[in-house]
């Protein structure tokens, strides 16, 4: 899987608060989620946010708390994945799930600038900002395979229909 | 080479791989915890999953705790939710925001966690049953809606990071002091994806509730679970709570292979606060002394139990919250704020001029029932202080422990607890 976009560059330690402040999860749309993503830190960023944009951070991304809303609202505006130096375990686990890829490439992310456009190649393990190749920490085969498979939930689906079959 | 407490817990959970460390297995969890936040979107992911029905309904335990009472439609519409599922599934363990209170404290006061199991929660703070000897663990809610489905779950066994606690502790210390302090030290990614293990004679110092506020903060850390290895205050806890289940003790090998290892001397520790706007940037109180405050909030589920409360009353038995400043009180649960009631907290904390909110998240996520306008500070014991976290983005939040939050009430500003007390 290749992907290319236009880099939106964020710092270090981005939380889920900010990327989705507590007040909205009473509500778990995606397009309502995003009209709100990044307030905290950025209230202009759903504005600027096109599909197929690329979000790049530093060290820790996620951090906080476990509201997978946060992954609804990037995921609302369209954003195709994240790229940062690294990432918090929960906000990792949950793009995973719903299929948006995670890309642990701090060279890569320490070179991005705002504007930038990315490659990412998930098969290679490589992510390109300006014509310069940096490598990409390699997915467990587990994770690989939920993530190019499209997430938990088709997954989980073909184990169920496993097993009623297998009971059937 | 021995074995680590967080590998043996995962041993003994463990369906399908080598429960070692840094290795993936898909392991069966004890109870499957989900909130009316986690929760609405779970029963949706389940339900997309193709799953009618859950695995194990004794397993699940739903709390309605984040936006209760509701603060409007859309709120009380996910606590119908959860009320819906509930008694479609036959889910025993549900608590209506009348009946429960906050989650974390919950659980370990009805039972619902014993030394030994592994909880996984739709909630970042389901470390805090480290506190009992249990890995708890949390996820989000696709995550949580596979839980349902199929009851197993793939992990990655951590790493463990232990501490060996030695020492006495000085006044006004707590739970909390010794966690931020290790925040500080270590960095808010300082544990990520590890176990964070407390073991040392100085453990003992600290009662169940304090442990409770050490392990909830683990994932401030980075953590992905914590542990308190069981001594004779766990024991003394299991014994009062009469398990009708076995109780397994579980504690690493002495030659078990540690990723990092550290003595804390709780001699050194002195009341901490993590200032704006990160649980990593704790200084001592002294330090920041004069700040001053618009609210104090005394909460939570890392520090809203009766050991905090106790505290707080401590503080300002016969004394007046400054002008100018709302001090706010939300007992974790309906059990606690009862025994409160019983033991004259509140009547102290009320004369003092606080006010007693129900059981509820509340404020700490920026939810209600106490959230800050632009420029305002609050003293918070709650667990995180982000941007933005308790109201508006350019309002600030120190994190405390109780004593240092009723001092703040009392002073109107930052100030040493030893102060205000004396």
């Amino acid at each position: 899987m290749v992907l290319e976009g236009r880099v939106h560059k964020f710092g270090d330690h981005i939380d889920t608060d900010v990327i989705i402040p507590g007040p909205y999860l009473t509500q778990s749309d995606p397009a309502f989620l995003a009209q709100h993503c990044m307030e905290g830190i950025d209230p202009d960023f759903p504005r600027r946010a096109r599909p197929g944009d690329v979000v790049v951070a530093g060290r820790d991304f996620g951090t906080g708390s476990s509201r997978e809303h946060a992954v609804l609202a990037l995921k609302g505006l369209g954003i195709a994945a994240v790229v940062a130096e690294s990432f918090a375990r929960i906000f990792y686990r949950n793009a995973i799930n719903l299929g948006l890829p995670v890309v642990t490439a701090p060279e890569a992310a320490r070179a991005a600038r705002d504007g930038d456009r990315v490659r990412i190649d998930l098969d290679r393990g490589t992510v390109e900002v300006n014509g310069q190749v940096f490598p990409a920490a390699p997915f467990p085969p587990l994770l690989q395979q939920l993530l190019l498979g499209g997430g938990l939930v088709p997954f989980v689906q073909a184990r169920l229909r496993q097993a009623s079959r297998s009971a059937g | 080479m021995g074995l680590t407490a967080a590998e043996k817990i995962f041993e003994a959970h463990t369906v399908e791989g080598t429960p070692r460390a840094g290795q993936f297995v898909t392991a069966r969890v004890d109870r499957v915890l989900l909130n009316d936040v986690s929760g609405p979107v779970a029963f949706r992911q389940m339900r997309a999953m193709g799953a009618e029905r859950v695995a194990d309904p004794s397993r699940v335990v739903l709390v309605n705790d984040h936006f209760v009472p509701p603060k409007d439609v859309a709120s009380a519409a996910n606590l119908t939710v959860m009320r819906q599922f509930a008694r479609e599934q036959g889910i025993e363990h549900f608590y209506d925001f009348t009946e429960g209170g906050i989650e974390h404290t919950l659980l370990p006061e009805r039972g619902l966690v014993a030394p030994g199991e592994l909880i996984a929660g739709g909630d970042s703070h389901t470390c805090t049953y480290g506190a009992f000897a249990a890995l708890g663990t949390g996820l989000g809610s696709t995550d949580m809606a596979a839980l349902l489905a199929l009851g197993e779950l793939w992990f990655q066994v951590p790493h463990t990071l232990r501490y060996d606690v030695v020492g006495s502790k000085r006044p006004f210390v707590s739970g909390k002091d010794l966690i931020l302090y290790l925040i500080g030290r270590f960095g808010v990614d300082g544990a990520t994806y590890m176990c964070m293990e407390f073991a040392g004679d100085g453990m003992a110092q600290f009662n169940m509730d304090e442990r409770m506020a050490i392990c909830n903060m683990a994932v401030e850390a980075g953590a992905k679970t914590c542990i308190v290895e069981p001594d004779e205050v766990t024991r003394r806890w299991a014994s009062g709570m009469a398990f009708n289940r076995p109780v397994r003790e579980v504690r690493s090998d002495p030659d078990a292979e540690f990723a990092a290892r550290h003595t804390v001397k709780l001699d050194e520790l002195v009341p901490l606060v993590a200032c704006p706007h990160s649980p990593g940037n704790v200084r001592p109180v002294e330090e920041v002394r004069g700040v001053r405050v618009h609210q104090v909030y005394i909460g939570n589920c890392s520090n809203g139990t009766l050991t905090d409360l106790r505290q707080a009353a401590q503080v300002v038995r016969g004394k007046r919250v400054a002008k100018g400043v709302r001090a706010i009180v939300v007992p974790a649960t309906q059990a606690i704020y009862r025994q409160a009631m019983a033991e004259g907290l509140l009547a102290v904390l009320m004369e003092a001029g606080f006010i007693v909110s129900a059981p509820t998240c509340g404020a700490c996520f920026g939810g209600h029932m106490g959230v800050l306008d632009r420029g305002e500070v609050a003293v918070a014991t709650t667990n995180r202080n982000f941007r933005g976290r308790m109201g508006h983005p350019e309002s600030q939040v120190y994190l405390a422990n109780a004593y240092v939050a009723a001092a703040a009430a009392i002073a109107g500003e930052l100030v040493a607890p030893q102060a205000v007390a004396a």
